[in-house]
């Protein structure tokens, strides 16, 4: 069974370690703003909430791509954009009904969570363990991951 | 089993896919017209702006794609389709027969019964060979006319803008509707993008008719070949409703596309008021074991449970799924299609989604930015959003997706924060839809 994030965000404290250790990891820089990982914070409940892909298997970005520029990492399982034939049309981002494909006007390309590549930045970073990488059997995403079935404009019986 | 797919667009393509993935055994034929290698057109635009390279618009970058697939590439057009017999008569006099039949033969441009359309001088922006024609025509200083300022002529607008205007030469956009983009976006949201454009140099003439193109000949005579290149500027005379007449290097024609379905006349095949192929929620036409997807079809509107023809790139590779694993011999159902549009304009991105101008009985909250260029809307159904029209942000655009479409209830603490804030969608999204916070 491959590994996948598991997010326990009763566990989050809102240190935004993870999105300091995920824009590092991808761009170089701390700079939160620029992290595939987001801490949502409910100021009513007092709840911070960890977000990012969960490289769900309807992949609607991948499928979306007019050019091919998303593909499925073997390996981890990861939905990777190639920067190189991104287009930058943003499509994807607004067929990923989680909004966790987003379009980077720097670069004028999109990006998302790739799992670096099987060593996940942010899981590593956490210091509470509200985040970490574990077989995908029992993570907590499988709510995210029912979800995404109801959203599916296809229903699949077969 | 031999399956026979018309057309190599994405839908073609991503349904090819699907249906290897699922039967590793079956033969795969997909046969398209123009004399390319599966493209994109949607990927016109950066060629024209000169970001990628023609082979940037391939669909599949990897040569061996198909061969690895055992996918079948016949270059060819479909004339007919005999839908008792199975079997499809193509251009090059081929018969091919079929066990499992797609139809994804996309759309086509259509022009305006106005005098000139067919001079050389005018050109569409539909396929790679119309880029071709366009990048040819893109000279140094070249006054460029562009009719239609809907989503594809806006799409295309900056990278035409871009180039003649580097050089001394202008873009001019005709409108016949009121606004720019009237089917994605709302006036409001419509003016910024105009606003915006115009800033950026482009003329933007709405609820104007072009009414005729005629060449410009140059002063004939005796005068030499030479003389006469030199001496003949602009080389067509538009003339506008109002009389007024203006004369400009080429024009570009953006005035809208139909389902390219000729070739099923007496197929038995329906096709729908629209001009669509008439599909049902597993993508089966009329005929037994032919199947359509993509832009070439109409089909029901998720929002509305109206029929549309829903001709951009995502429904394209949902309907195609669909389509796949049907044909493949699953059981998948479309829920209907969602319309979602993304455009870019000079740097301004403005989305909207589903039914972003409004239902009867429901309410909205739009906050609009003008100096920051920003704004957003939310239409809102009860306590459920059904519409949403979005300029200046990127960032979470796609929950507006979720939110739409799981039809997540917010609770009326969630909506009354949503219309005094809109853009915490995203946090209503993780509490309403998700459940996370
Ligand atoms: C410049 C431009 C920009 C665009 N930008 C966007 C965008 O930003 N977002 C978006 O969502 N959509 C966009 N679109 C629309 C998008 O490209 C289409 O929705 C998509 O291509 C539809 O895919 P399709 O496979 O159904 O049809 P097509 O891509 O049209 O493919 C159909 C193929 O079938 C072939 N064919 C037709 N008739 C026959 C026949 N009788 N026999 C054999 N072959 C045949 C055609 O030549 C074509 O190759 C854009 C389109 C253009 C032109
Ligand atoms: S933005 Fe890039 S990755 Fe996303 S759909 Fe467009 S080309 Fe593909």
């Amino acid at each position: 069974m491959m590994n996948s994030l598991h997010i326990d965000a009763s566990k989050c404290t809102g240190c935004l370690q993870c999105e300091m250790a995920c824009s590092y990891e991808n761009h170089g820089i701390f700079a939160t703003s620029k992290s595939r990982i987001k801490v949502f914070e409910f100021h009513s409940t007092g709840r911070k909430v960890p977000y990012t892909c969960t490289q769900c298997a309807e992949a609607w970005c991948m499928h979306a791509c007019p050019v091919g520029a998303i593909h499925e990492d073997k390996a981890t399982g990861a939905k990777v954009v190639n920067e190189t034939t991104c287009v930058g049309c943003k499509v994807c981002t607004i067929a990923c009904p989680f909004g966790t494909i987003n379009y980077v006007a720097d670069t004028g390309k999109v990006q998302k969570c790739d799992l670096c590549g099987g060593n996940p930045a942010c899981a590593e970073a956490c210091p509470t363990g509200a985040i970490t990488f574990v077989d995908a059997s029992w993570t907590g995403l499988d709510r995210m991951r029912s979800w995404a079935e109801k959203l599916d404009t296809t229903v699949k019986t077969a | 089993m031999k399956h026979v797919i018309l057309g190599n667009g994405p839908t073609g393509v991503v349904a090819a896919e699907n249906i290897r993935k699922q039967r590793p055994h079956d033969e795969i034929v997909v046969v398209g017209d123009e004399h390319e290698r599966p493209y994109s057109r949607m990927a016109i635009p950066y060629l024209l702006e000169g970001k990628i390279a023609e082979s940037g618009t391939l669909l599949r970058h990897d040569r061996n794609h198909w061969t690895e697939r055992r996918i079948g590439l016949v270059e060819a057009r479909a004339v007919s389709v005999d839908t008792d017999a199975r079997r499809v008569t193509l251009s090059n006099g081929e018969v091919l027969p079929y066990d499992r039949l797609l139809l994804a033969t996309g759309s086509k441009p259509v022009r305006p019964p106005i005098p000139g359309m067919s001079l050389p001088e005018v050109v569409s922006c539909w396929t790679l060979e119309d880029a071709r024609a366009i990048l040819e025509r893109l000279r140094p200083g070249a006054k460029v006319l562009q009719m239609g300022a809907g989503f594809i002529g806006c799409i295309i607008m900056e990278a035409i803008a871009n180039t003649v205007g580097k050089t001394g030469g202008s873009l001019t956009v005709v409108e016949m509707g009121d606004r720019m983009v009237p089917r994605m976006m709302t006036p409001k949201a419509s003016a910024l993008i105009r606003a915006w454009s115009e800033k950026a140099g482009v003329e933007v003439l709405t609820s104007t008719r072009v009414t005729a193109i005629e060449a410009n000949v140059p002063r004939g005579g005796l005068l030499s070949p030479v003389y006469k290149a030199k001496n003949t500027k602009e080389r067509v005379d538009v003339s506008f409703g109002d009389g007024s007449s203006r004369a400009f290097d080429f024009v570009i024609c953006a005035t809208g596309v139909a389902p390219a379905i000729d070739y099923l006349k007496g197929s038995g095949v329906e096709i729908g008021k629209l001009g669509g192929i008439v599909v049902d929620n597993r993508m089966r036409t009329t005929a037994p074991d032919v199947w359509a997807a993509g832009d070439c079809t109409e089909s029901t509107d998720f929002s509305t449970g109206e029929l549309m023809v829903n001709a951009i790139q995502p429904n394209a590779a949902d309907q195609a799924l669909v389509a796949g694993a049907n044909m493949a011999g699953g059981d998948a159902r479309t829920l209907g299609g969602l319309r979602m549009n993304v455009l870019e304009t000079f740097g301004l991105v403005s989305t909207s989604y589903g039914q972003w101008w409004g239902a009867e009985g429901g309410d909205h909250v739009e906050l609009v930015d003008e100096a920051a260029f920003h704004y957003i809307r939310l239409e809102f159904l009860g306590d459920r959003v059904i519409g949403a029209t979005v300029v200046g942000r990127t960032h979470h655009i796609g929950a507006l997706r979720g939110l739409i479409q799981t039809g997540a209830r917010l609770g009326s603490q969630w909506k009354e924060r949503l219309k005094a804030d809109p853009n915490r969608f995203m946090d209503a999204y993780l509490t309403a839809a998700l459940s996370l916070a």
